[in-house]
């Protein structure tokens, strides 16, 4: 499978991210699954002249391109021109070239967060008209338009994330590599369900704390960050707490919020993105599939049935009491 | 007659550049260097909260994640007037030094020594060798630093969450707290990655190459052994010349960085001709003569710069902002942090010939051996159940300036808070300072002065001379412009 990876509107962090993939060498892997890369701008020693000409090749189909990934928003400024990305060496800018190979390869994929929804390079008063392959935000549309399907029928497949777990994006491009991944592998927003069928909370270290809505009041705290510091693992969509990231991390287990980055919008949240945003003393954005007044009930029931041992250990940045030993009556 | 030749896209450089060459009789006489991307983050950071800054700038650069992170927590603490607790101190320097050691990797061995594979070289008596042992993705290097770095990234996963792109870094503090367990963990780790670097990179003893005082005993150790990948690029720059290729500006500025009881572990400073003088950050003046923003009058200091894009404006051949130190051209990065901080090695390199290539992927290599035993030293100062962040609030009307050394270099934020948001916040990126444009003046950029000179054909292939300059710089283009 011939894959070309192109960068735009992007920091070049979901390539490192996929660096730091912890199945062996990255590189052997992909071999030993037929991926064969075309070209990557971190990683290919084909440049200038070399990488220009092959970049045209795959945009007039001499060149057939099995999977085209791209990173980085797609930045439309200024004012439709595309002018804020040229790709190095001419002067088309970057949306001409990817609108082209999109149109030829066999699938296209999105990787982060950036190329599914625009992302951070959205965020503010996108300064650069930034969007996604097929989205911008929540909308469908983005660079490649609503209708955009595959020569397989797929439309872009949106490997969300900022960044991306490297496995994430490895697992993604292996199902194509075996021709197995089919439409209704991918959720309502084209993100592989693989991953996306999960939501962060699940698995997350802090469930105790949450259970008893034991809350941490400040960073470093070990209780739970959902109702004082905008956490969102309850309502995100990825398995970061059941795969975890280089070696036994996620941003939950660091001790900061989960901030939704695998969703569009993600960017703009509305509030700060480490506090939570509540109405009369209730957290607006309630866990996935929860009925409010369920919620709420549960909340106030489970904070007065909170064991002292989690009260004080929630604010405390160490184990201030540890669970009670107790012997069987024999 | 001078040709003009626009070359790009020159890769393995973490973002897009574009060079454009004047070259006559075979030699570049002129070269302007350019950053072909824009997105505005200075633009989308204003009226932001300050705190949300730490979720935003991170991603301004992938490879620089935790660096643009320390530097906002560090212009935030300022704006606050607050000091982590030492715990938070030991976390972050030991996070940013776990970047800046990874990139140090990554540059050598991805980015950096594939060049050598070219066909260029067939005819050298190390081509095989190097061929075999650092193509680009396929070969031997490569794949066994992949695995290595996999695993020193996993501090990333204890100390900071995930890399890239943490919140552990905050202004008070880390919010990370470490347990006993977690600290001997970090500590297999580092012990591992020091085995590698023995093994692989070094072929010796961390403490044996940072004792090295000048390029004499350089080349007395590089003929003592024949392991390590360090010495096999020692005999390709022989052959190659590599220490007399990409002579810069010969005026190298620090902002010093990883914070100690007393002053930084490497201290700040400037370095030209011989003497160490004193860092005046208010003499520093962002110019914008060619680049892509609307024009200023004179040149402005950070604390009062703006950033107003203009696609089509006359002269104007960059996105990137031309930043001056007191109107003079500074390089950064490894060698000017070491060369301030006064290694006598590379002080040595420094005074035989100059900055180079050679000079500067070698003393890259050394603060690798110079860093990973002082990471060592603050895992062992870390006290779990002492605290590790304290909060505070920046007052509604207030500022701050973040000082910092990413691996390729000084990163600069400079933060200005009205009625509680974010009013003005502007970057000064390593490579920003590395691959600026010419100036108001005509002065030109440090690479556009490194890659001056050099043999050059006014149409068939360029030779692997420009790339070795281009890279040696270790450059990110995605943080120059941001």
């Amino acid at each position: 499978m011939k894959l070309l990876w192109l960068q735009s509107g992007g920091c070049g962090g979901c390539t490192l991210s996929w660096l730091g993939s912890e199945q062996g060498s990255l590189f052997r892997l992909l071999a030993d699954e037929g991926i064969d890369i075309l070209w990557h701008p971190s990683l290919s020693e084909a440049c200038l002249d070399d990488a220009r000409e092959l970049i045209a090749r795959c945009a007039d189909g001499r060149e057939p391109v099995d999977v085209l990934c791209i990173e980085g928003s797609l930045l439309r400024g200024p004012r439709g021109s595309g002018g804020f990305h040229r790709f190095g060496g001419g002067a088309k800018p970057m949306i001409d070239w990817v609108k082209q190979i999109a149109g030829r390869a066999k699938h296209v994929v999105a990787i982060g967060s950036c190329s599914a929804w625009g992302g951070i390079t959205a965020a503010g008063i996108n300064p650069t008209d930034a969007c996604g392959l097929q989205y911008d935000g929540e909308a469908a549309g983005g660079l490649l338009g609503p209708e955009f399907r595959d020569s397989a029928g797929l439309p872009v497949i949106n490997v969300a994330g900022c960044p991306p777990h490297p496995d994430w994006i490895t697992e993604t491009l292996a199902m194509l590599a075996h021709g197995s991944l089919r439409a209704e592998h991918l959720d309502d927003f084209g993100r592989p369900r693989f991953y996306a069928d999960q939501l962060v909370h699940h698995g997350c270290p802090r469930n105790e704390y949450y259970e008893f809505k034991a809350s941490a009041e400040k960073h470093s705290d070990q209780g739970c960050l959902m109702e004082q510091l905008g956490c969102k693992g309850t309502q995100a969509h990825a398995d970061c707490n059941q795969r975890l990231w280089n070696g036994e991390g996620s941003c939950l287990r660091g001790g900061y919020a989960c901030i939704r980055c695998t969703e569009p919008g993600f960017e703009e949240p509305g509030h700060a993105f480490e506090s939570t945003p509540k109405v009369a003393g209730i957290p607006i954005g309630l866990p996935a599939d929860m009925p409010k007044a369920w919620f709420i009930a549960l909340a106030a029931l489970s904070k007065s049935a909170t064991p002292a041992r989690v009260r004080e250990n929630a604010t405390a940045d160490h184990q201030l009491r540890a669970p009670s030993v107790k012997r069987s009556k024999k | 007659m001078s040709t003009r030749r626009i070359v790009g896209p020159f890769n393995r450089v973490e973002g897009d550049l574009e060079v454009t060459l004047d070259i006559d009789a075979g030699r570049v006489v002129a070269a302007y260097v350019n950053s072909p991307l824009y997105r505005g983050f200075e633009q989308i950071l204003q009226g932001k909260l300050p705190a949300d800054a730490l979720v935003l700038v991170p991603r301004i650069c992938g490879i620089c994640s935790v660096a643009q992170s320390a530097a906002a927590a560090l212009a935030l603490a300022d704006a606050a007037g607050i000091v982590p607790p030492p715990n938070g101190r030991h976390a972050a320097n030991l996070t940013l030094a776990a970047e800046n050691l990874a990139d140090h990797l990554t540059h050598f061995y991805l980015f950096f020594m594939p060049d050598f594979a070219r066909e260029e070289y067939k005819s050298r008596r190390w081509y095989h060798g190097a061929a075999e042992r650092f193509r680009a993705t396929v070969g031997s290097a490569p794949n066994e630093v992949l695995p290595a770095r996999a695993r020193f990234m996993q501090s990333m996963g204890l100390l900071a969450g995930k890399w890239p792109h943490t919140l552990a870094v905050q202004a008070g503090g880390s919010t990370r707290p470490l347990q006993s367990s977690e600290v001997f963990r970090l500590h297999r780790i580092l012990r591992e990655f020091r085995g590698f670097l023995e093994r692989t990179t070094f072929g010796a003893p961390l403490e044996e190459f940072a004792a090295l005082t000048g390029r004499a005993q350089l080349d007395a150790w590089r003929d003592q052994a024949q392991e390590g990948d360090l010495r096999r690029f020692l005999a390709i720059a022989d052959d190659l010349g590599l220490w007399g290729l990409g002579r810069g500006t010969e005026r190298y500025m620090s902002y010093g960085c990883y914070a100690l009881d007393e002053g930084r572990l490497f201290a700040p400073g400037v370095w030209h001709e011989g003497r160490r003088l004193a860092l005046d950050v208010g003499a520093i003046a962002e110019d914008t003569a060619h680049s892509w923003y609307a024009a200023t009058g004179r040149p402005q200091h950070p604390a009062e710069g703006g950033t107003l894009p203009v696609a089509d404006k006359e002269g104007a051949y960059s996105w990137c902002k031309s930043p001056r130190l007191g109107g003079q051209v500074v390089e950064t990065g490894a060698l000017a942090r070491q060369a301030v901080a006064g290694h006598p090695l590379v002080r040595d390199i420094l005074a035989d010939g100059g900055g180079s290539v050679a000079a500067r992927v070698v003393a890259r290599l050394l603060e690798i051996t110079l860093v990973l035993p002082q990471m060592e030293a603050w895992l062992d100062r870390i006290v779990p159940g002492e605290p590790w962040c304290i909060t505070a609030q920046p007052a509604d009307e207030t500022a701050g300036v973040g000082l910092i050394e990413a691996a390729r270099g000084s990163l600069g934020h400079w933060l200005t808070v009205r009625r509680g948001r974010i009013h003005n916040y502007q970057i000064i990126a390593p490579t920003t300072w590395n691959f600026s444009p010419r100036d108001a003046a005509g002065q030109p950029g440090a690479l556009e002065q490194a890659l001056a000179g050099l043999a050059a054909s006014a149409d068939g292939q360029l030779p692997a001379a420009i790339h070795h300059v281009v890279r040696s710089f270790d450059p990110c283009m995605v943080c120059t412009v941001h």
